[in-house]
């Protein structure tokens, strides 16, 4: 399996470890990842506030770049960079007044752009039967929340994609690492995303209250698949911890690091240990390799 | 061929921009006129007698009216020309007034195009010729599908004028969803007190053959002579032996294997049972689903408990009854198949609804729907009309309605208002403060839509004097913490974002049409929108019949309806069967599909498009009785002239009465 990779700015500074981790997962399950060349930015938050035009045009950039290098299909692992591909993506392919004004600016004809995909649905592309053939950890003292954010879902008619209020997607592939499945309240809630830096009083509250229910519903571990979320439940602990009584601190992973502790990789290898929040549950001995 | 053109002004609405002088002038000097005219009014007495006149002074033999579309006067002129003497179909109008004065502003472009039309009129009734009006004969008998209070309604009307009514249920019993109600807006009237007595009076009039458990299977034919048959489903019980004691009921071993559909899922009931104490007919039915009889049969073959057949002492039970097929010859049809409310819990893959997965409904048991909140206040509900909640059954302290789940909402549910919603929210939200004193009502609206009579006051009511607290704003979502159920939602007034513990969340999901809504109207031959609900023939001046002649429709499967527009709507739609029956014979316009058998090489292509089911296969057969070949005949009771068949029919054998292809390209020539 072939995919071309959009990283993304978050792939090479907060969220390092979510691309060394997936980079590892990948390579050990067979999928072959090529980073599109010359990649420019997605056109998220300071873009599309900016412009919608600019946003929509730095996005279909790197469709075309993609289609360009002949990348069959392309891979974005943050939501937002997800989000702001496949929504461009969406408009310039249903509305041809959008799409002659990108046509205009980026001095290409739009056709056949390749489809856009978000971590979850590599994975199910890839089969969750061969995460689990190639398992060798048990990790079923994990008992995970799956947090998808406000991007991943959404909106449904452009990602079509699971259920948008209460999505069920990662579940699946959390089930195939062997770790519990929380069943919790706020898979979809926002997490303050980019107020983080202007508004952290926002973000601190709202993060709180994910961390709190998932808690409450019994994980101790949360799961995330986009690098903004990751930013405001991780980073902003420490300070839930000193703004609030009886916090519980609650490690953060990122979907590719749980499934690589799956499969055999040590904490280190994923850049787990770069997260502000150790993640220090015991793993279990290795399972009989069959 | 002598033809008069009478070129009207309609007081200003015409003349104001047509010179109609002009106009008049210009068709005198067409080839066939012989009189050419232009007056003020040509609709009103004087005019019409103009015309009358005309005919005689000119001897007339075609008539062409330059005025308002068809629609409006076509009759009239049509029955002016025919008393002076001339068949009606000899009279063309020419539409000035829609098609020329009101859509132009020049003076000259619309004089030239209002020629333009009345040369095409003058070139079409060249080639028009004598059409006698169609007689059928009509079967006095109606056919009512569907128990509700519009079915009965209906029933009792068309009863109570004197002819027989065949009424079609679905259900064990009728009563339909009306039945389930607590109290209804904006009365608080006792919705049982007040339907169940009607009910009775189907069972007990004369002229009512009441059909239960029995479905609509196929319908022939055409208005004044439909041939029904229907499923009559076995009960497994004989309604001839059947007192209703009830002794069967009591015996079944089967408790809780079965939820009660009249208690909306909320209780069980037995395997053989009624579906409340008040049903009519009170004769029992055996779920064959849950019955041990049954189940032991199809698993094993072998013959287990029989409680009930033992306890009757009628010999009603019988386990070896089947479906009976009954046909019946109507000469009208109610359609009054209502509605169904929207159960978030059951999300098929291809449901048109595509979120709520936020609410918890099916997952949270305090998340309810309308209908299930009506059962808990109920008198003859679970809870005896006490408001206590599924989960654990304590009073629910503070309570959160939310409107329009599924309506009014493009991207998760459907697009159209359920319109009933508004009301009974704001009645729920004042039974629940009637019955829980120190209890807090919330309700999320997005508008409330509170149009009829004395519909607004009650409104105002729930929230002046019984202090029901509405909030504008939708729900993000429910769940639930220490035993309560976090409503999240935002007060889009205030601009603030709201969460309240509730006890106990109502739904007003929306009203969507019966899951077999689009069978049924393909049995019985009815169009129907996009959602499911039957459509009426014209929104505001036919709204009460299907497209179908003879087919009428009554309360919600049309669309949502509230109980005092459903009723009128089956009175009116009873009205219309009785205006059907008040004449022996059935007058019909002339202009349908006729075949020519010469031509007609049997391709049935017309059968395929006709929206009416009007062709039927005709076999031609030689002095010795051999089929020759099969063509296409038009049932003339059925067809209604839309001329889809006309335009398909590929060697041209379908010809459209009134409207040949002779006569439309003569009306084409006419223009170039």
């Amino acid at each position: 399996m072939q995919v071309g990779y959009y990283p993304g700015c978050s792939q090479e500074g907060t969220a390092k470890e979510y691309d060394m981790s997936l980079r590892k997962v990948f390579n050990k399950l067979g999928v072959q990842i090529t980073e599109i060349e010359d990649w420019s930015c997605c056109g998220a938050t300071s873009g599309h506030v900016t412009s919608h035009l600019l946003s929509l045009s730095l996005a279909t950039r790197n469709l075309i770049l993609a289609k360009e290098q002949k990348l069959p299909q392309i891979f974005a692992p943050c939501a937002a960079c997800y989000n702001r591909l496949a929504v461009s993506k969406f408009e310039v392919e249903n509305n041809n007044n959008a799409k002659c004004k990108v046509e205009d600016i980026l001095g290409e004809t739009l056709n056949n752009l390749p489809p856009v995909l978000n971590i979850i649905q590599v994975f199910q592309e890839i089969g969750i039967d061969k995460i689990v053939a190639n398992r060798v950890r048990n990790l079923k003292d994990l008992k995970v929340a799956c947090y998808y954010g406000c991007l991943l879902v959404r909106p449904h008619s452009i990602t079509n994609f699971d259920d948008p209020e209460n999505p069920s997607s990662m579940e699946q592939i959390v089930k195939a690492t062997g770790a519990q499945i929380v069943d919790w309240n706020f898979k979809v809630e926002c997490c303050g995303a980019a107020h983080s830096v202007p508004r952290t009083d926002i973000v601190l509250d709202l993060s709180k209250k994910i961390i709190d229910d998932a808690v409450e519903q019994g994980a101790n571990v949360i799961v995330v698949a986009c690098p903004m979320c990751h930013t405001n439940l991780d980073m902003r602990q420490k300070a839930m911890t000193k703004l609030y009584n009886n916090h519980k601190i609650t490690p953060i992973l990122y979907l590719s690091e749980l499934v690589g502790l799956s499969l055999g990789f040590e904490p280190k290898e994923l850049g787990i240990n770069l997260h502000f929040i150790d993640f220090n549950i015991p793993l279990m001995e290795e399972e009989k390799v069959l | 061929m002598k033809i008069g053109v009478f070129i009207c002004h309609c007081g200003e609405n015409i003349g104001k921009t047509v010179d109609c002088a002009r106009v008049a002038k210009a068709a005198s000097w067409l080839p066939g006129v012989v009189c050419s005219i232009d007056y003020k009014y040509m609709c009103s007495d004087p005019g019409q007698n103009l015309i009358k006149q005309a005919i005689k002074d000119h001897n007339l033999d075609g008539v062409v009216v330059g005025s308002c579309s068809p629609h409006m006067h076509e009759k009239t002129f049509r029955k002016a020309v025919s008393d002076a003497g001339i068949n009606p179909f000899l009279c063309e109008i020419a539409n000035l007034r829609e098609q020329v004065s009101w859509v132009h502003d020049d003076v000259e472009i619309a004089t030239d195009k209002a020629i333009d039309l009345v040369r095409i009129a003058v070139e079409k009734v060249k080639r028009n010729f004598a059409l006698q009006t169609i007689k059928v004969p009509i079967t006095k008998r109606a056919l009512v599908i569907g128990g509700g209070v519009a079915g009965i309604q209906a029933s009792l009307d068309i009863a109570n004028a004197g002819y027989e009514v065949i009424l079609v249920e679905k259900q064990p019993s009728i009563g339909g969803h009306m039945s389930q109600l607590s109290e209804t807006f904006p009365t608080l009237d006792c919705s049982q007190c007040i339907l169940t007595p009607r009910m009775v009076e189907v069972y007990q009039n004369p002229n009512i053959k009441l059909l239960t458990y029995s479905e609509v299977e196929k319908v022939e034919g055409f208005i004044g002579n439909f041939k029904v048959t229907i499923r009559k489903k076995a009960r497994y019980v004989d309604d001839t032996k059947c007192s209703g004691c009830g002794l069967c009921i009591q015996s079944c071993p089967v408790k809780k294997k079965a939820l009660s559909e009249f208690d909306e899922n909320l209780t069980f009931r037995t395997a053989i049972y009624v579906p409340f104490p008040q049903a009519v007919p009170n004769i029992p039915v055996i779920d064959t689903s849950v019955c041990t009889y049954f189940v032991k049969k199809r698993e094993s073959g072998k013959v287990a408990c029989q409680l009930c057949m033992k306890k009757c002492d009628r010999g009603a039970i019988n386990f070896d009854q089947q479906d009976e097929l009954l046909v019946e010859n109507v000469g009208a049809i109610v359609v009054a198949t209502g509605y169904k409310l929207y159960s978030i819990s059951e999300k098929p893959a291809d449901s048109p609804i595509k979120g709520y997965g936020e609410y918890g409904y099916g997952k949270y048991k305090d998340v309810i729907d309308g209908l299930q909140f009506e059962r808990i206040a109920s008198a003859s509900g679970p809870t005896a009309g006490e408001i206590k909640r599924p989960s654990d059954g304590k009073t629910p302290k503070k309570i959160v309605f939310i409107q329009c789940v599924g309506s009014r909402d493009e991207a998760k549910g459907f697009t159209y208002c359920s319109k009933i919603c508004c009301m009974y929210t704001a009645k729920h939200a004042m039974l629940y403060k009637h019955k829980v004193h120190d209890g807090e009502a919330y309700v999320f609206y997005m508008d409330i839509r509170a149009g009829g009579k004395m519909y607004e006051e009650f409104v105002r009511r729930a929230i002046e004097e019984d202090g029901v607290k509405y909030i504008r704003g939708r729900v993000s979502r429910i769940y639930p913490k220490n035993g309560k159920y976090i409503v999240k939602g935002e007060d889009t007034i205030a601009g603030v974002p709201v969460e309240i513990d509730a006890d106990m969340v109502v739904l007003a999901t929306a009203m969507i049409a019966q899951d077999d809504a689009p069978k049924l109207a393909q049995t019985i031959g009815i169009p129907y929108d996009n959602y499911g609900f039957f459509n009426e023939v014209h929104p505001k001046l036919r709204p009460v019949e299907s497209s179908t002649g003879g087919i009428f429709l009554a309360g919600a499967c049309n669309s949502p309806r509230d109980i005092p527009e459903s009723v009128a709507m089956a009175s009116a739609a009873a009205s219309k069967t009785l205006v059907l029956f008040g004449s022996d014979m059935l007058e019909r316009e002339p202009t349908i599909a006729i075949v020519n058998e010469n031509i007609c090489a049997g391709c049935f292509y017309c059968k395929k498009v006709c929206p009416y089911n009007a062709i039927e296969i005709k076999q031609i057969v030689d002095r010795n009785g051999n089929v020759v070949k099969e063509v296409a005949n038009v049932n003339a009771g059925l067809c209604q002239g839309c001329g889809t068949c006309n335009a398909t029919c590929p060697s041209k054998a379908v010809e459209l009465l009134g409207y040949t292809d002779e006569q439309i390209y003569a009306e084409i020539s006419a223009l170039m």
